[in-house]
């Protein structure tokens, strides 16, 4: 009998040698992933704060070399940056408000099972997420309309998500009671007092997870502005990250007069300028997102549920 | 009692003309709701399926001059020059391996909710999961930048701590033979986060006495995890694998436009991009077009042969 205890006893504490081994694990190999995530992330913000020559020779690595403000200042000169950025806001805004506008009221109604041919309409919205035109019978068309070239384009592209639209419906089908709405038809309420009243108040979280995606689809798409945008004065921020970061333009201003300048910089200095400027670009760019993720992370998260909860 | 031929055909049309009145009844009635409808129905009739109907110059020699429908038929010309073009096989060859590849990665979010869900110190849990989360939020265009930055060969860290393992200084985006992982591994580092989250619901969902029985029978963690939390998530794990496997020829261009550069071109060359290459850039408008649809259609062959194999091994499917 005492014998047994032992044994089983034993036996736990094997198993509790083997699990403390394996929670070493665990939290080692979470540790990793968790510095692999941030660890670029980090890099960026100490690397723009560094010292140009420093960072230029590779001797940035864990440490931020010395504060300089040097590359932010020169990132604020540009012009095109600014720009950018005035553009991007304003297509993600317009965008978004023309999405939602598309979005909504489609969801609602395909949401309301009296109204006649719901199947066929919704069938017809669904085919296009399994089969579209392609890249190019869609530029022809923009170009068609004559909307390439001009602002309106970046806000109209991409106007409707299917998927978007399903996720919506389904909200206004699962989490709002019929009875609601039935009782508002009795009482003789019109579909667009019962949509504007009663329906649009109760889903203020899936409105709030749909403007995120949009709007975040906005924010960071450049290959739209790139077809369809040949004047440099009309580019996103994205297209203009890519000049600078991926084509590897310098984001110095002026670099013709830089001799009249009176800090005149030689081609070393210019090139290590341009360098860290990258970091800073990166930074400032990205600072909005991940600046209010930690407060719509939730709706994000709600979202990604709400996807693959769709019929 | 019998009815002549004639009374047959006279009740045929009165439910003829019942069920004519009742679809006008019907149409009057939802009127309201077709107003709501109208803004996202007349969008997608004009920019998504206006698309579709430009589809057609697959099979035409598109002019600019004579416009869409009045281009001169060429029947399967374009799809021909596409499939004998020297390079065909090369393209469907990196297209293939590269969402191959990215196929590959796809265990490692399970892996990583597998690894969360042991942690029960739910702050430190919460604090992982949002520095997790984080670089999903960044554009494509960031994540291209930081790859070049950080994989550079002069001053990129991963470089210094190669250097300081005393390795030899890697070109990254000078050798075709690493395109496919850089693109594939920074897309599981921005997504990896992400990736598990439903994975880590569908955790939370199982029954915390499945976990208490199976360590009183004395399994230990390793254990618990093989045989209760494992299987408890198998549909999830299903469901998204077979979402994975459907857009296994959509791989898109925008990011590999970023990564490509002459010297990866041979292998970072994909279907996607040989559209816009010749498209967009080249101006060859019917030959694009006609390789764009070939490409659709295969993906909405593997995805019915996806939703097919679905439907045979669970109750759910996704059409």
């Amino acid at each position: 009998m005492n014998k047994k205890k032992r044994q089983i006893s034993a036996g736990r504490r094997h198993v509790a040698a083997g699990d403390r081994l394996f929670l070493v694990i665990v939290y080692f190999a979470v540790f990793l992933i968790t510095f692999c995530c941030v660890y670029p992330l980090y890099f960026t913000v100490i690397a723009s704060f560094s010292d140009a020559t420093d960072l230029y020779s590779g001797k940035v690595n864990l440490l931020p070399s010395g504060f300089h403000l040097d590359a932010y200042k020169e990132v604020l000169k540009n012009n095109s940056i600014w720009r950018g950025y005035a553009n991007s806001i304003f297509y993600t805004v317009g965008g978004t408000a023309v999405n939602l506008f598309l979005t909504v009221p489609t969801a609602y109604a395909l949401s309301r099972k009296r109204m006649f041919g719901r199947n066929f309409l919704m069938t017809l919205f669904v085919i296009t997420m399994y089969f579209g035109g392609g890249l190019v019978p869609t530029y022809i068309l923009y170009k068609n309309l004559h909307l390439t070239n001009t602002p309106w384009i970046m806000l109209i592209s991409g106007g409707l998500s299917v998927y978007n639209v399903i996720v919506t419906r389904t909200y206004f089908q699962n989490s709002i009671p019929d009875g609601l709405y039935e009782a508002s038809r009795i009482d003789g309420a019109s579909e667009f007092l019962i949509f504007g009243k009663i329906f649009l108040p109760l889903s203020k979280p899936i409105i709030a997870v749909i403007t995120l995606y949009y709007a975040a689809g906005h924010w960071s798409s450049y290959f739209g502005a790139m077809i369809y945008l040949a004047n440099s004065k009309l580019h996103p921020l994205q297209l203009v990250l890519r000049k600078i970061l991926i084509l590897n333009e310098s984001a110095i201003q002026n670099i013709e007069d830089a001799a009249s300048q009176e800090a005149a910089l030689s081609i070393l200095q210019r090139m290590e300028l341009s360098h860290v400027m990258k970091f800073a670009l990166v930074f400032i760019s990205s600072a909005p997102m991940i600046m209010i993720y930690p407060f719509v992370q939730k709706y994000f998260i709600k979202g990604v549920m709400v996807g693959a909860l769709k019929e | 009692m019998m009815k002549t031929r004639k009374e047959y055909q006279i009740t045929a049309k009165s439910i003829g003309q019942h069920k004519k009145g009742y679809i006008r009844k019907r149409l009057r009635e939802s009127w309201q709701l077709y107003i709501l409808l109208l803004p996202g129905l007349i969008y997608l009739l004009i920019f998504m399926y206006g698309p579709m109907y430009g589809v057609q110059i697959a099979f035409k020699d598109y002019r600019v001059s004579k416009g869409i429908w009045g281009s001169d038929w060429v029947g399967l010309k374009h799809f021909i020059t596409w499939v004998s073009y020297p390079k065909f096989w090369t393209l469907i060859k990196n297209t293939l391996s590269i969402t191959l590849y990215g196929l590959a990665t796809f265990p490692c979010g399970i892996i990583f909710a597998l690894l969360l869900n042991e942690i029960r110190n739910s702050r430190l849990k919460k604090t992982v999961q949002m520095i997790t989360y984080m670089p999903h939020f960044l554009s494509e265009v960031v994540v291209c930048a930081l790859v070049l930055l950080l994989l550079d060969m002069n001053n990129g860290p991963i470089n210094n701590l190669i250097e300081l393992l005393g390795g030899k200084r890697i070109h990254f985006m000078g050798l075709p033979g690493l395109f496919s992982s850089v693109y594939v591994l920074s897309g599981l580092w921005q997504n990896i986060g992400w990736n598990s989250i439903l994975y880590i619901s569908a955790l939370s969902g199982i029954s915390m006495d499945l976990v208490e029985a199976a360590r009183i029978d004395g399994a230990n963690r390793f254990q618990t995890i093989l045989h209760v939390y494992i299987p408890g998530i198998v549909p999830t794990i299903v469901i998204t694998f077979l979402l994975a496997v459907g857009g296994i020829m959509s791989l898109g261009y925008t990011k590999i436009l970023l990564l490509q550069n002459n010297m990866n071109i041979e292998v970072s060359n994909v279907i996607s991009t040989y559209t816009y290459n010749v498209g967009i850039l080249s101006g060859q408008y019917s030959l694009s077009s006609a390789v764009g649809l070939f490409n659709n259609l295969i993906n909405i062959m593997v995805l019915l042969l996806v939703n097919g194999i679905i439907k045979k091994v669970s109750d759910t499917s996704l059409f």
